[in-house]
């Protein structure tokens, strides 16, 4: 039989049962859909967190207060962890390899500008945070670049926080109210989205001396430091907690990270996460298949006398077996597509709901969704169409 | 390839059905031979085992033991039993037409595509299908319903589509189970007188069937009785 012809055959065969054909037709585009959906969504999100952590650069290293240890051994009866304090900076500052360091301090503060209120996010930090973070100042300047002990009474706020304190008027060299305490808008910084879950359209900046005295604290949330090359990167890492722990009377009570180590921690995560709800897709998949099989179970035994006449007409067991093969091939294959192209429409709509998420299924899910497809399709249908091509001629027909 | 000359050669053919606990001795001890060409109607009271005998013959049924010495050629035949059925298939395909009381014809197909189906399962090509197709719709009167679905034809003319399918591989074999069992007797004569046509033109043609009349027209008849040939007679000048 020649393939256009047996082509034929099947669609003719198919567009005869519009409702089994359809209820299949769905059942597949809808195990397809649910695959590459799921799959795109998983892996807008993955996208979205690993953009996130990659706002800061790949050259850079964290240094946190404290230590997970798993070494089972007695806590410290020394008492708590250390802080890191301005004068451990001002040391980390000084090895080798280090092109400046960003000392870090968070808290939430009232701000007041002329009767309005607002809570929000008061970073202490210095100069080198902006450039680490890659932010951008829209108007009026930077923090001042003085040392790190300096206080000083300046401040950025973010584009939200400005609108939402000053409005449309001017702001640059408005004087805020925080805690008792004042500062001088000096710089308004461009919108940059969220960005390791501070949000710093929203925030204040002062300089970290500044922010020491407002929050009364000595130590350091924590303290960025801008590595010179990434191959001296390990090293300084072992450098900075020997630094830290000499400065700590022996105690290595700091933790580093580098957020290389961070993101494959994250990334690794994440994929399997994205993995998992595709293989929850995948499932409706496989039902897909069973379907498939008891509908092709049920059409062979319609079609008994049609089996038996086309054997008659000497059509070979091989060939029945085709026939039935191939047409629920075909029903798999056109639904695995109607399931693409919806998923992908869904995903479409998602981008332009959400400008920051770029939901798109990897083209490897498509390709992977339509194979398992095929593969239930034809594993599902080998059987009744095995069935169907057993059939004896005369039982067949009788 | 044996000394067998006949186009059919039965020996000693036995089939035996299970009904229930009762063993059913279908055919019993068969001996038949048939020449190219002949006319014969099988005839007998229901489940004498005359379809069986026709469905063996036409290789859709295989005997229990016994040889069925089927011509392939000209000089040629070969014993069907121990056949595997992918060969039978190839053997009923090239061979054999079938046509059967209750048409079997597929209801999603035109007349036309019924009739060019087994063309469709050799895998013949499109213009060589058409070539063989068109005698064959002329012939059978059914060039005004050659698009029609079966549903759409009156039962002699889907008998008709079902003759103009058994016979498109150009079979030596026509084998027609109870033809007019479903027709009034019009349309009924009009297909024996097609099916008698074809016998004329070389075609060998065996009838199965109920009908006295139909069965008298043949000229050599077989009546069987619990699996048995009891008779085996040619038509004389005098019966005619």
């Amino acid at each position: 039989m020649r393939l256009q012809d047996q082509l034929l055959f099947n669609l003719r065969s198919l567009s005869r049962q519009r409702f089994r054909t359809l209820m299949q037709l769905i059942a597949m585009a809808v195990g397809v859909f649910s695959v590459v959906l799921l799959t795109g969504l998983g892996e807008g999100g993955r996208q979205f967190v690993m953009a996130e952590f990659s706002v800061l650069g790949n050259d850079i290293l964290i240094v946190m207060p404290g230590r997970k240890e798993t070494t089972g051994g007695m806590p410290p009866l020394t008492g708590g962890t250390r802080d890191i304090t301005l004068q451990d900076a001002q040391a980390l500052a000084r090895l080798r390899n280090v092109d400046g360091i960003a000392p870090l301090v968070m808290g939430k503060a009232e701000v007041n500008y002329a009767g309005r209120n607002r809570e929000s996010l008061i970073i202490g930090a210095n100069s080198e945070f902006i450039k680490m973070r890659h932010l951008t100042i829209q108007q009026g300047q930077g923090l001042p670049d003085i040392a790190i002990d300096q206080a000083r009474p300046a401040c950025i706020i973010g584009p939200e926080l400005k609108s939402e304190l000053f409005a449309a008027k001017p702001a640059l060299g408005q004087w805020l109210k925080m805690a008792g305490s004042r500062c001088r808008v000096v710089g308004i910084l461009a919108d940059s989205g969220t960005g390791l879950g501070f949000d710093m359209n929203n925030a204040l900046i002062i300089p970290v001396a500044s922010s020491m005295q407002l929050f009364d604290t000595q130590g350091l949330y924590r303290l960025m430091i801008d590595v010179h090359s990434l191959a001296g990167m390990h090293k300084l890492a072992e450098e900075v907690e020997r630094v830290m722990q000499k400065r700590h009377d022996g105690e290595l009570d700091i933790t580093v990270i580098t957020p290389a180590s961070l993101l494959s921690a994250f990334d690794d995560i994440l994929a399997v996460i994205t993995l998992a709800i595709s293989a929850i897709g995948g499932i409706s998949l496989f039902v897909a298949g069973v379907l498939i099989m008891n509908m092709t179970l049920i059409s062979v035994s319609q079609r008994t006398a049609e089996i038996g006449l086309l054997k008659a007409l000497g059509a070979s067991s091989k060939q029945v077996r085709i026939l039935f093969v191939s047409e629920a091939l075909i029903l798999c294959f056109v639904g695995s597509l109607i399931g693409i192209v919806g998923a992908e429409f869904l995903l479409w709509l998602a981008r332009q709901q959400f400008n920051d998420i770029v939901f798109i299924a990897p083209w490897w899910a498509s390709i992977l969704a339509l194979l398992v497809a095929l593969t239930c399709g034809l594993l599902f249908s080998w059987l009744p169409a095995k069935r169907a091509a057993n059939l004896p001629p005369v039982e067949a027909l009788r | 390839m044996t000394l067998v000359k006949s186009m059919i050669q039965v020996n000693k053919v036995n089939k035996t059905f299970q009904l229930g606990d009762q063993p059913v001795h279908a055919l019993n001890n068969i001996q038949l031979t048939i020449e190219a060409g002949e006319y014969l109607s099988i005839m007998g009271p229901s489940g004498s085992g005359k379809s069986t005998l026709l469905n063996m013959l036409g290789l859709l049924d295989v005997p229990d033991n016994g040889e069925y010495w089927l011509q392939d050629s000209d000089t040629s035949s070969l014993d069907t039993v121990p056949m595997d059925e992918e060969v039978r298939a190839r053997y009923r395909r090239d061979h054999i037409g079938f046509v059967f009381q209750s048409y079997h014809l597929i209801p999603r197909l035109t007349a036309a595509e019924n009739i060019e189906l087994p063309l469709v399962l050799a895998g013949i090509p499109p213009n060589e299908r058409k070539k063989r197709l068109a005698p064959i719709i002329k012939r059978l009167g059914l060039q005004e319903r050659a698009g029609h679905l079966p549903n759409q034809l009156s039962g002699g003319q889907r008998q008709r589509v079902a003759i103009g399918r058994a016979i498109i591989m150009r079979p030596k074999l026509l084998l027609a189970d109870e033809p007019t069992g479903n027709l009034d007797s019009h349309s009924g004569a009009e297909v024996v007188e097609l099916l008698e046509e074809l016998n004329t033109d070389g075609i060998t043609l065996i009838v199965v069937t109920h009908d006295m009349d139909l069965g008298q027209r043949a000229k050599r008849r077989i009546r069987m009785v619990d699996g048995e040939i009891v008779l085996d007679q040619l038509r004389t000048k005098e019966s005619a």
